[in-house]
């Protein structure tokens, strides 16, 4: 996309759905997602999350990373590079997967779409070309192809959306199952859907060639209009991936390629995504490392976490006693959930703390004053908020 | 047979609650409901075919967090999604969008009035200041200020050390606000008339008082003093109706162990030696209990389902006398489309969050004649709500209802007992009102249900269909509640208790009647605390 504007040469990419979510952003709140320019909100960041717990919403995944890789070892590749086995992974199937180094540091999480039996999709948060190049190195025949700029992307979630989409007429759509990879005839170029989301709620998300999106944006919202659509950014976003317990870059990990610290990164151990590290693959990058961090258990452990009152606990300290004499970790990340009626987090705490008292010491403001509190802390294991109705088939109609 | 520890009379939400507490301190309870559905006034109702009307109370914002948190409502069903954007028509074909965002809205504030639009950040901050103050309130129990029980000295001195850290002014100013009408306390920040109306309605509604009757000020303050997420004031739409919060609260007291009966009226509650020892149903059959809550209202709960014989000397009068006037209607209408109203913007975000139809202070007062009169007025004061414009399971899709509550509908009438044609006729002088805001609107109608105070009192049982269960004047407020004496939640018989909104403190749904009157059927029975402490101190 360019632009006559001034300062062309210095602005923001737009993505294909610029157009109609300019139109819709009320508030001109813009952020940046490599490189493109991207909603914080449109109308009111509390309004889009409840779209997406009540009706329906969009959020422009375009800026995300979308790789295809392609050929006889293609899969073998990336087993190679992703902890998980993506061998048992059958096609037109999606499956979430992390990546490290071969210290064992995340380097990113992300998911991988098996689109055909030598052909792959991998989508992920941030630019990572460079790494499949290099994880690439020593399999012949895998071609790797950067599609980000080419192929849109919505995400579309919430529990209207399946009305929204069976109403649109997409025959089948009431079979797709979770994590479930189908094609629908829709413009030209034909529309894929994975349900896929972020939100841990009924959602879907929508993959079309750039030039027929503004064709499924203007379709999705005539028929969404009688089922709540709203377009959301990222700081609905980021309230319902925190209710779902998901986690987002330089919030719970820091990307290990990025880290300058040693041990500023993370392992899927201290993520709690040890269920993504699979031991019975001989090879595969940070192998060594990871069993060693089983075997000694991580130093920290992400943690969810239901705290007492509503101050939410951001950047806070994580301490052992009330007293706070004795730090045990930090929070990553704090709010007070709306649908959940609970103040929660998710906070890195030292492993061999995990059993005892778990206090958060809360600075909050009022009228430029400055209060602190200290609140009592209980380990939640399960996701704040994972509704039947994400996991039905087919999903309820509206 | 069996004999329960607590009987409950009434499926309303604050009954529903208390049975809910008591289950969790391990209490054998039993709910009985006359109706064949629960929830009393917090209900949902598929009245027409596809269509659910919340049929009696229809937003939300008192419902205290600490509860719903506590009870883990959201895991029994409930989610209570904020709704934005109130327009409020004036009689001259003025409108007062009140748009979600600040800037927005100062600058439509400053299109009526500049000096007004400055002057809602002080009302705002005067508002808040009061509203905390009395959110403290709301989960405890009012002390006796002539009582020398310790609980009593301690929460007397409580409420003292909140009354002081307002500061030596806004004590005096507090002690007015009680007693001011919503027009006079309005009248030191605004000078614009439609503003001033916008806000007055939240001073009548429910209420039998006028725009300018003493103490309405206190009633606008009760309306503003809920929160969504702790915003303050702001209002929400329970997912799936009202009746979604009552249906949330029985799941988390049958979790508990405790038992609902529905078409289970009581005829009487049975006393022996001064003690409450059970209930009488209508069809006779008696259920034995250790202690008798009542849900039902003061003046329905002595003089209705008590024998006069069985009271102590004061009490009957005391009930006959309470103040709990009907002055409320509800017409809920399914229509076959989004409504559009004249003078307003394309402006989704504000074309289908409520409406207010106050026309002027005047045109309000005129209203609350009519009721004095024993009439109603042809051009009422209407607070509506489309909540299929916000919650998909409501109505089909693109397809509305849209709920009015109309200030004053008189219980009684001058020409005599309400019929159904004059309720239809009640019902036609609503619509033809919101016909003049927006045309065409009549051919939308698909359905429609009226309810006067006749039909709220025999449906749902509160008398003369008063939405609060008592008036919420200064005489009958905080431990004058609903009687001087009686405010704690005990009644004069032993062993018997109330946990509606006759009690402190009153009407909305806020579950804070039910788990009070939990906590001290507790405190008597020895067992320990259930209820969790409000989470409002660190505001």
């Amino acid at each position: 996309m360019t632009t006559d504007r001034k300062f062309a040469d210095e602005r923001l990419k737009l993505s294909p759905f610029h157009d109609r979510q300019a139109a819709l952003n009320l508030r001109d709140s813009w952020s940046v997602w490599n490189g493109y320019k991207f909603a914080e909100y449109y109308y009111d960041a509390e309004y889009e999350y409840f779209c997406v717990r009540n009706t329906c919403g969009t959020y422009d995944i375009c800026p995300m990373q979308k790789y295809l890789i392609q050929g006889d070892n293609a899969e073998a590749m990336l087993n190679r590079m992703v902890t998980r086995d993506i061998t048992k992974l059958q096609e037109n199937r999606v499956t979430y997967v992390c990546w490290c180094t071969n210290e064992g540091r995340m380097i990113d999480d992300g998911t991988i779409f098996k689109l055909g039996p030598k052909k792959f999709m991998l989508t992920c948060g941030s630019p990572s070309l460079a790494w499949l190049k290099k994880a690439s190195f020593g399999f012949d025949a895998v071609e790797i192809e950067d599609i980000t700029d080419t192929l849109a992307a919505l995400s579309f979630q919430g529990p209207t959306t399946f009305s929204v989409l069976k109403a649109m007429g997409l025959k089948g759509i009431e079979d797709l199952k979770p994590f479930q990879i189908g094609y629908f005839d829709f413009a030209e170029s034909g529309l894929m859907i994975s349900r896929t989301g972020f939100t841990g709620d009924l959602g879907y998300e929508l993959w079309i060639q750039n030039k027929d999106a503004l064709e499924l944006w203007d379709k999705l919202y005539s028929i969404g209009e009688d089922y709540g659509i709203q377009p959301y950014g990222e700081s609905a976003t980021n309230m319902a991936r925190l209710e779902a317990g998901f986690i987002m870059p330089y919030m719970e990990f820091n990307e290990a390629l990025k880290t300058v610290h040693y041990q500023h990164d993370q392992t899927p151990f201290e993520l709690n995504l040890g269920w993504l590290v699979d031991f019975n693959k001989p090879l595969f990058n940070g192998r060594k490392a990871l069993l060693l961090d089983k075997k000694n258990g991580p130093k920290y452990t992400l943690t969810k976490l239901d705290i007492e009152g509503n101050k939410p606990a951001e950047g806070s300290y994580i301490y052992g006693d009330k007293k706070c004499s004795l730090e045990i970790g930090y929070v990553t990340s704090a709010m007070w959930s709306p649908a959940v009626k609970a103040n929660i987090a998710m906070a890195m705490i030292e492993t061999e703390h995990l059993q005892g008292e778990i206090w958060a010491e809360i600075y909050y403001e009022k009228e430029l004053r400055q209060y602190d509190k200290v609140a009592r802390c209980s380990i939640k294991e399960k996701p704040f908020w994972a509704p039947s109705r994400a996991r039905m088939t087919p999903p309820e109609n509206y | 047979m069996k004999n329960y520890d607590a009987i409950i009379i009434g499926a309303g939400h604050n009954g529903l609650t208390n049975a809910a507490y008591l289950a969790r301190a391990d209490l054998n309870v039993l709910v009985v409901e006359k109706n064949d559905y629960i929830g009393g006034a917090a209900v949902t109702r598929e009245i027409h075919d596809g269509w659910f009307y919340s049929s009696c109370s229809y937003v939300c914002s008192m419902m205290r967090q600490s509860i719903h948190r506590d009870l883990d409502l959201t895991r029994h069903g409930l989610i209570l999604v904020p709704y934005l954007g109130t327009v409020n028509f004036g009689d001259n074909g003025e409108t007062l969008s009140a748009y979600h965002a600040e800037g927005p809205y100062y600058n439509e504030l400053r299109s009526h009035s500049p000096h007004d639009a400055d002057a809602m950040f002080r009302l705002q901050a005067d508002l808040n200041r009061y509203a905390q103050l009395i959110r403290k309130t709301l989960m405890r129990t009012p002390p006796d200020p002539t009582s020398l029980k310790p609980r009593d000295i301690k929460e007397m001195l409580f409420l003292a050390k909140e009354f002081g850290n307002l500061g030596e002014k806004e004590f005096y100013e507090y002690v007015r606000f009680f007693t001011m009408s919503a027009a006079e306390f309005l009248d030191d920040y605004f000078e614009n008339d439609l503003i001033k109306a916008t806000i007055a309605g939240a001073g009548i509604i429910g209420t039998a008082l006028g725009v300018y009757s003493p103490g309405s000020a206190y009633i606008l303050l009760h309306h503003v003093m809920g929160d969504v997420d702790g915003s303050i004031g702001a209002w929400g739409l329970a997912r799936g109706g009202m009746g979604a919060i009552s249906k949330a609260i029985a799941g988390a007291l049958k979790e508990a162990g405790g038992e609902i009966r529905v078409n289970a009226g009581v005829q009487q509650i049975l006393v022996k030696n001064g003690r409450a020892i059970g209930v009488v149903l209508e069809n006779g059959e008696e259920i034995n209990a250790s202690i008798v809550v009542s849900n039902l209202d003061a003046k329905r709960t002595f003089t209705k389902v008590m024998d006069k014989k069985d009271l102590p000397e004061g009490i009957y009068e005391k009930a006959k006398n309470f103040k709990i006037r009907g002055s409320s209607g509800k017409v809920n209408i399914a229509l076959s489309a989004l409504p559009k109203f004249t003078g307003l913007p394309d402006n989704k975000y504000i074309n289908r969050g409520g409406q207010g139809f106050c026309g002027s202070l005047e045109t309000m007062e005129r209203a609350y004649d009519c009721w004095k009169r024993g009439t109603w007025s042809d051009d009422p004061f209407i607070e509506s709500v489309i909540p299929s414009a916000w919650d998909p399971t409501v109505a089909p899709p693109g397809k509305h209802w849209m709920s009015n509550f109309i200030q004053y509908c008189p219980s009684e009438l001058a020409d005599g007992p309400w019929t159904p044609e004059k309720r239809d006729q009640f019902g036609q002088t609503v619509v033809n009102k919101i016909e003049r805001y927006s045309p065409g609107f009549k051919d939308l109608i698909v359905h429609m249900e009226v309810r006067t105070p006749y039909e709220i009192e025999n449906e749902i049982g509160l008398t003369e269909g008063n939405i609060f269960q008592g008036e919420l004047t200064i005489d009958q407020l905080l431990f004058n509640r609903p009687f001087p004496g009686y405010s704690q939640y005990r009644m004069p018989i032993k062993n018997m208790y109330m946990c509606g909104s006759s009690t402190h403190p009153g009407g909305g749904v806020s579950s804070c009647c039910g788990v009070n009157a939990a906590r001290e059927i507790l405190i008597d029975l020895k067992k320990p605390n259930t209820v969790p402490e409000d989470d409002c101190y660190d505001e």
